[in-house]
């Protein structure tokens, strides 16, 4: 069999610590025993493949999956896939999730006291083209209170969950919107250590994507690990 | 040019609403070959109590040992409608269960064959990011050559091997902490 490329392992310091106190939950459900470093073989390096026949054609318009619209502020969310040696990764799957522009999840375990919107399931999907774009359209998700300590409040959000070319580039993520004064006092985002990093998964406004009297646009980049330079027979 | 991969954020308590619709609890449908298997357990956190908000996610090639994905270029059948990939959330007991077939050995370092494995993924609220770990199968005379699970300390080998369980069911828990903590990867 001929040699894979292996994927990069991670830059320090751009990823989360599994336990992260300010995060609450993460107490009980860290490991606490160091992870087993393991060879990267082929079962690491294939991963599930999807197609067009996997979605329907309303999955990347969160705005007409209902009789009617959605209430809020409607949006064009759109980037690129990449990898980190710049390449679009095609054929990548995006899912996404997200509040109603209330903050209202429609969700049995969420219960805050904010309208549900009929019109809105806050959930889509796509693959990217060939030049790894990807484009939703959707409305502004509304921040909304949650647990973790006192008077805590998310951001205002929208959860992303790829599937690269292989097992070892899956990620899940959110973008969050430019100038939002609730994401340096939000644990999530700040969880990842590396200042550049964090400001990585928040979404820049997009003048060149917007429709006029229809939608305004945010753009979100996305990179997922990249191989490595040279095929490495590892031990 | 040099980018940087994006930071994992945690699925949160509604990964559901996103992520339900490719549920896939049968992965191996009637026409594909092998031996059908159930795999059955729970997913505990630190105090052992069951996280009901979980996801685990399954990787697998068939009962050849064959990926469905083109670069796996090894000169064996592809099963139709076999993709290999499994999703499954965690019910309110912290249960999970799901039907395939036990794959076939796959090359490992060196072209040495590894012992036949389902490569797992759990998501969860509270998990910054994902958390990667392998099951193998019991009565498996491979396992005790397996280039990964030699890497692993031998007192925690055990963390990775389903149990028979009744009727034929494949049991295996996956432990966040605590003296049975599953064996999670970096890789």
């Amino acid at each position: 069999m001929s040699k894979l490329l292996g994927y990069r392992r991670f830059h320090p310091g751009m990823q989360p610590e599994y336990d992260f106190p300010p995060y609450a939950s993460t107490a009980k459900r860290h490991p606490t025993r160091p992870l087993v470093i393991a060879p990267q073989t082929l079962s690491e390096l294939t991963g599930p493949v999807f197609g067009y026949g996997d979605l329907k054609p309303t999955d990347n318009d969160l705005t007409r999956q209902h009789k009617g619209e959605p209430i809020g502020e409607r949006i064009i969310v759109s980037g690129r896939v990449l990898d980190e040696g710049g390449k679009p990764v095609p054929q990548a799957l995006v899912e996404v999730w997200q509040a109603n522009s209330a903050g209202r999840y429609p969700h049995k375990t969420d219960r805050h006291d904010a309208p549900l919107d009929p019109n809105f399931s806050g959930a889509g999907r796509t693959l990217t083209d060939v030049k790894g774009n990807y484009r939703f359209v959707t409305i502004r998700p509304g921040e909304y209170p949650w647990r973790n300590h006192y008077n805590a409040w998310r951001p205002a959000h929208i959860h992303f969950s790829l599937f690269g070319r292989a097992f070892l580039t899956r990620l899940v993520t959110q973008m969050y919107f430019p100038g939002d004064p609730l994401m340096p006092l939000d644990p999530m985002y700040m969880s990842i250590p590396d200042e550049k990093a964090r400001l990585r998964l928040v979404s820049r406004f997009d003048l060149e994507n917007t429709v006029p009297e229809r939608a305004l646009a945010y753009r979100f980049d996305i990179v997922l690990r990249g191989r490595e330079a040279t095929p490495m027979d590892r031990p | 040019m040099r980018l940087f991969a994006s930071g994992s954020q945690t699925v949160g308590p509604y990964l559901h609403i996103g992520l339900t619709w490719l549920n896939t609890a049968r992965i191996a449908g009637p026409g594909v070959k092998g031996e059908r298997i159930t795999v059955q357990g729970r997913l505990l956190d630190g105090d052992g109590r069951p996280v009901s908000d979980g996801l685990v996610e399954i990787w697998q090639a068939n009962a050849a040992g064959k990926y469905a994905h083109p670069e796996d270029r090894q000169r064996k059948a592809l099963d139709k409608g076999f993709r290999g990939f499994g999703r499954i959330p965690t019910d309110a007991g912290g249960r999970f269960r799901f039907t395939t077939i036990k794959p076939g050995r796959v090359p490992g370092p060196g072209g040495k064959l590894q012992a036949p494995h389902l490569l797992v993924t759990i998501f969860m609220r509270g998990l910054l990011k994902q958390l990667s770990t392998r099951l193998y199968f019991p009565d498996e005379p491979a396992n005790a050559q397996d280039p990964v699970l030699q890497r692993v300390p031998a007192v925690r080998r055990a963390t990775l091997v389903a149990r028979r369980g009744r009727k034929g069911l494949l049991e295996w828990n996956v432990v966040l902490q605590g003296t049975n903590e599953t064996v999670f990867f970096d890789y």
